[in-house]
């Protein structure tokens, strides 16, 4: 199968043709803002990282915010800083054009402050947005797509309908070629084995490392996982243990061999599906996995939570008829139609299937529409 | 659906000791997961669990085939599986021996 995607020098295929203006840190949100509000067209986002920031943690922030730059919906970068940054704005343009991305940079104290800047910056993101309107689509193949798999304010029909109709349509994605991320990882204790034993003896132990992380941060702090995941509203839902919600969880990779396990905001390097090193927190997933390269995210809910990513559309599969009637604007699918004896789980999964396709072509679904720009870096270390 | 589907409850597999209610469930009235017919004990809503038979305190508590916790109290046919009776066994930091600050 194919779809008409924007393909990018580095090789890369964008299925959206953005221009995204970034703060290299908190401190050129303001500018940002006001960049994005004299140019509706142009994609802002904002952030409380950046600064006064070390080690691993620094690290990961700046591969968030370059992969994010460089994801393929991307056609090119605006990155604004202020110029006294742990996250100097140069360097982090170095590294996004070294991923073969169109950049440019500005920072607020060599502009001589906030308006210049601003001026500046609608100039430039002027010329940047004239540019990409000359990108064209044209057909890509499968293998040049990454779909993310996310799963928020879970319920116990989530591993009964969304999930597992998921998991068909990842299995048809890795059959097609493409690649798969299940992420999440506090979401796949109690059901790593499941996904060990489909992989090579070193991928398994990868996996079991991680996990084992998790549950060491756990200990260190002292606390039962379940006091914060599941959550207030999962357990409400019927969720009664951290296993019962990874057992649900790990239906959306469907049942490909697992091919490789990657950091967060690390882009794969092998095709099928893939494992993510991201927390439950959704947003945090969600950026996780955009910088990592995904171009599309199917995201299942019981409850309904309504994120969406500022760069890739994100397909939200309700998992329960109730909640896609209530809240029908944020909902793309009802995968509820599986207990309510309507629809077979793999005809559920093959909608969602069709919905990657139509959303890889250009189709727009709820939170794309309702221009959600949820961006949040997970941290992994005190700010100094 | 999978194996053990009935209107009012879901097994999702044969193993298992608990089933989902798929409506809410009232008090007294009876529901079927294939051949294991159960009496509801108090009202359960959708989406949560029942048992399917009596499992002992300690006993694993399983769905989808796997263990998804540990009864903290023997639980009668047709109760309420839920977090008053059921524990997990990972991600327990809770239990975790002083010493486990090392590992930070």
């Amino acid at each position: 199968m194919t779809f008409e995607g924007y393909h990018r020098p580095n090789g890369t295929v964008g299925i959206r043709n953005h221009v995204l203006v970034l703060p290299s840190v908190m401190c050129a949100n303001h500018v940002v803002d006001r960049i994005g509000r004299a140019l509706p067209d142009v994609i802002t986002v904002q952030h409380p990282t950046g600064c006064s920031q070390i080690g691993a943690d620094f690290e990961q922030t700046k591969r968030t915010m370059a992969g994010f730059a460089s994801n393929p919906n991307v056609a090119s970068v605006l990155v604004v800083g202020l110029g006294c940054e742990t996250n100097e704005s140069k360097a982090l343009a170095e590294e996004i054009a070294a991923q073969g991305q169109r950049v440019e940079v500005i920072g607020i104290q060599e502009s001589d402050g906030t308006n210049n800047t601003i001026a500046r910056g609608i100039e430039i993101a002027r010329e940047l947005l004239q540019e990409a309107e000359r990108h064209e689509r044209r057909t890509a193949g499968f293998e040049n797509l990454i779909v993310g798999t996310e799963c928020g304010g879970s319920d116990t029909f989530s591993g009964i309908t969304a999930n597992p109709a998921l998991g068909h349509a990842s299995d048809r994605i890795v059959a097609e070629g493409g690649t798969v991320i299940l992420a999440e990882l506090p979401e796949l204790v109690g059901a790593e084995h499941l996904l060990a034993e489909r992989a090579t003896p070193e991928v398994s132990a990868q996996l079991y490392e991680l996990i084992a992380r998790v549950e060491q941060r756990a200990a260190a702090m002292h606390v039962d996982i379940r006091y914060g995941n599941p959550t207030q509203g999962n357990i409400a839902g019927g969720l009664s243990t951290l296993e019962e919600k990874s057992l649900g969880c790990i239906h959306k990779g469907g049942s490909s061999k697992l091919r490789q396990v990657v950091e967060y905001a690390v882009r794969p390097s092998e095709r099928g599906l893939v494992v993510m090193d991201t927390p439950g927190q959704d947003i945090e997933q969600l950026t996780g996995m955009v910088a990592g390269g995904a171009q599309v995210v199917v995201f299942t809910t019981g409850r309904g939570t309504p994120t969406g990513s500022p760069i890739a559309p994100v397909i939200k599969v309700a998992t329960n008829s109730a909640i896609f009637g209530r809240m029908r604007e944020n909902m793309d699918i009802n995968a509820g139609t599986i207990v309510d004896g309507v629809r077979s789980l793999e005809a559920v999964g093959d909608e969602i299937f069709d919905w990657i396709v139509a959303a890889a072509n250009g189709r727009k679904p709820a939170a794309e529409e309702l221009e959600f720009r949820d961006f949040a870096i997970n941290r992994i270390g005190p700010s100094f | 659906m999978r194996e053990g589907t009935t209107p009012d409850i879901l097994r999702l597999a044969e193993v298992d000791n608990v089933a989902v209610a798929l409506r809410s469930l009232e008090r007294g009235e009876t529901v079927a997961a294939g051949a294991t017919r159960v009496v509801v004990a108090v009202p359960i809503a959708v989406g949560h669990k029942l048992a399917l038979r009596e499992i002992p305190r300690g006993e694993a508590i399983l769905k989808y085939g796997q263990v998804m916790g540990r009864a903290t109290e023997t639980i009668a046919a047709g109760e309420h599986v839920h977090v008053h009776n059921v524990e997990g066994l990972r991600g327990r930091g809770d239990l975790a021996p002083a010493s486990a600050e090392k590992a930070r």
